[in-house]
């Protein structure tokens, strides 16, 4: 009973503190961009402001199944984050991760918008960069470490980056997909991108915004703890390494977002799989002859 | 607590302006004035908007998409006239096609004065609008 008391402890204190570290994340993001664009900035809490703004705003869905698909890829989420921090499977948090963003696109294909289908369409393409990436890093896991389980990284000699460098850089350049940086004709970051109005989100107002934003900050904090779970070691050093690692490549995604902020969907996806097909497959070819 | 004060997404149409406000506004969103620091954002989405912001005055092929933006921006909702023409019809206000200001169309909160209006008259036009919402 005590065990189930815990657990529940732990997944109930996840859920509560992952959405107010993500929309802290998301704030002081908005606020770095702002310095690199010479302005001031707005506040830290501006993300919390405008998702309880958009709460309190009266939100008529076109079609109410849009609430339903969102709710299910904000259920998604927080299982996957769930899951990740309690140390589960890598190989289930990636399927219930995958399943999350099939879910927003399904979202953005209920409504007739025409803008929200081609936004749906580009979503699934940005399915189509990631996706292959991350499943190839969890095999490059298994391959360097012997097993899927998140919480086995704990009791590494070395961190798995020592085995998996190339799969590794791999992961750094598609996260600029998912933490919504680029490609511009997609993305969902609070620059001026208005190419296809707002793709996905074109229908959507007021509460299910709301859930679309704090969907995002799961995903954010699913993505730094993808990243620290490859710096992570069985020794005290590596959470120094780890957290300092991932407050610099986290830096790093917004200097390149700032720097290229023209990349199309198109060339997003040849990118990718160039980078996909070559460092993945080299590092898995690597761990396998060594 | 509203906290549509913290985040007023703004939406901003030209109905027939000369062009001289809709540089005033997008001068708003330039490092030097930079509207973000009051958490506005500059939508191109009347779904997602609080605010509308009309230059230009409207006539005879503007009013239906004029009224259209209106209809869908979900409510709490305001709209500010930026500039002499979206205020009273202004210079053309008795030119063939121009039926008026944009309180012809929709109902106006804000009037912005200026030809063009000041960047500074503007931002000061949505932050006071706001305290206008109950």
């Amino acid at each position: 009973m005590n065990d189930f008391m815990s657990a529940a402890l732990q997944i109930l204190a996840v859920i509560i503190i992952v959405p107010i570290a993500g929309g802290l994340i998301s704030g002081i993001d908005r606020k770095i961009s702002a310095k690199m664009q010479g302005r001031k900035g707005p506040p830290i809490l501006q993300p919390f402001y405008d998702v309880l703004k958009l709460l309190q705003k009266d939100s008529k869905t076109v079609n109410p199944t849009t609430r339903y698909f969102l709710v299910l890829s904000l259920i998604f989420n927080m299982f996957n984050v769930v899951l990740f921090f309690m140390g589960a499977e890598l190989l289930l948090c990636i399927f219930a991760f995958t399943i999350s963003c099939v879910f927003f696109s399904l979202a953005g294909y209920s409504s007739r918008s025409p803008y929200s289908f081609i936004g749906a369409e580009r979503e699934l393409v940005q399915i189509i960069c990631y996706v292959p990436m991350i499943i190839l890093l969890a095999f490059g896991y298994y391959q360097a470490v012997g097993s899927f389980s998140i919480s086995y990284a704990f009791q590494l000699d070395a961190p798995a980056v020592t085995r998996l460098p190339l799969l590794f850089i791999g992961l750094l350049y598609v996260i600029t997909i998912k933490l919504r940086k680029s490609p511009f004709d997609i993305s969902m970051s609070h620059h001026a991108h208005q190419e296809i109005v707002r793709g996905v989100t074109t229908e959507m107002e007021g509460s299910c915004l709301a859930i679309v934003e704090v969907s995002h900050w799961f995903e954010t904090v699913f993505t730094i703890r993808l990243l620290f779970l490859f710096l992570i070691y069985g020794q005290p050093l590596g959470w120094v390494i780890g957290i300092g690692a991932c407050l610099i490549i986290y830096f790093l995604e917004i200097l390149v977002d700032n720097a290229t902020a023209r990349i199309k969907y198109r060339s997003a996806l040849r990118a990718t799989w160039i980078v996909v097909l070559v460092l993945g497959f080299a590092n898995l070819a690597f761990l396998s002859l060594f | 607590m509203k906290f549509i004060k913290k985040s007023p997404w703004i939406l901003h149409y030209n109905a027939s302006s000369c062009n001289g406000c809709d540089i005033e506004i997008l001068a708003c969103l330039t490092p030097l004035y930079d509207v973000e620091r009051l958490g506005m954002i500059h939508t191109g989405n009347p779904k997602h908007a609080d605010v509308l912001l009309i230059s230009g005055c409207v006539n005879t092929q503007s009013v239906s998409v004029v009224k259209q933006l209106y209809e869908q921006m979900s409510e709490p909702k305001v709209v500010i006239a930026v500039g002499a023409c979206a205020s009273t019809g202004g210079i053309s206000k008795d030119c063939y096609n121009v039926i008026g200001g944009v309180s012809e169309a929709i109902p106006v909160d804000m009037y912005v004065p200026g030809c063009a209006a000041r960047p500074e008259a503007i931002i000061d036009g949505v932050v006071k609008v706001l305290d206008k919402i109950k």
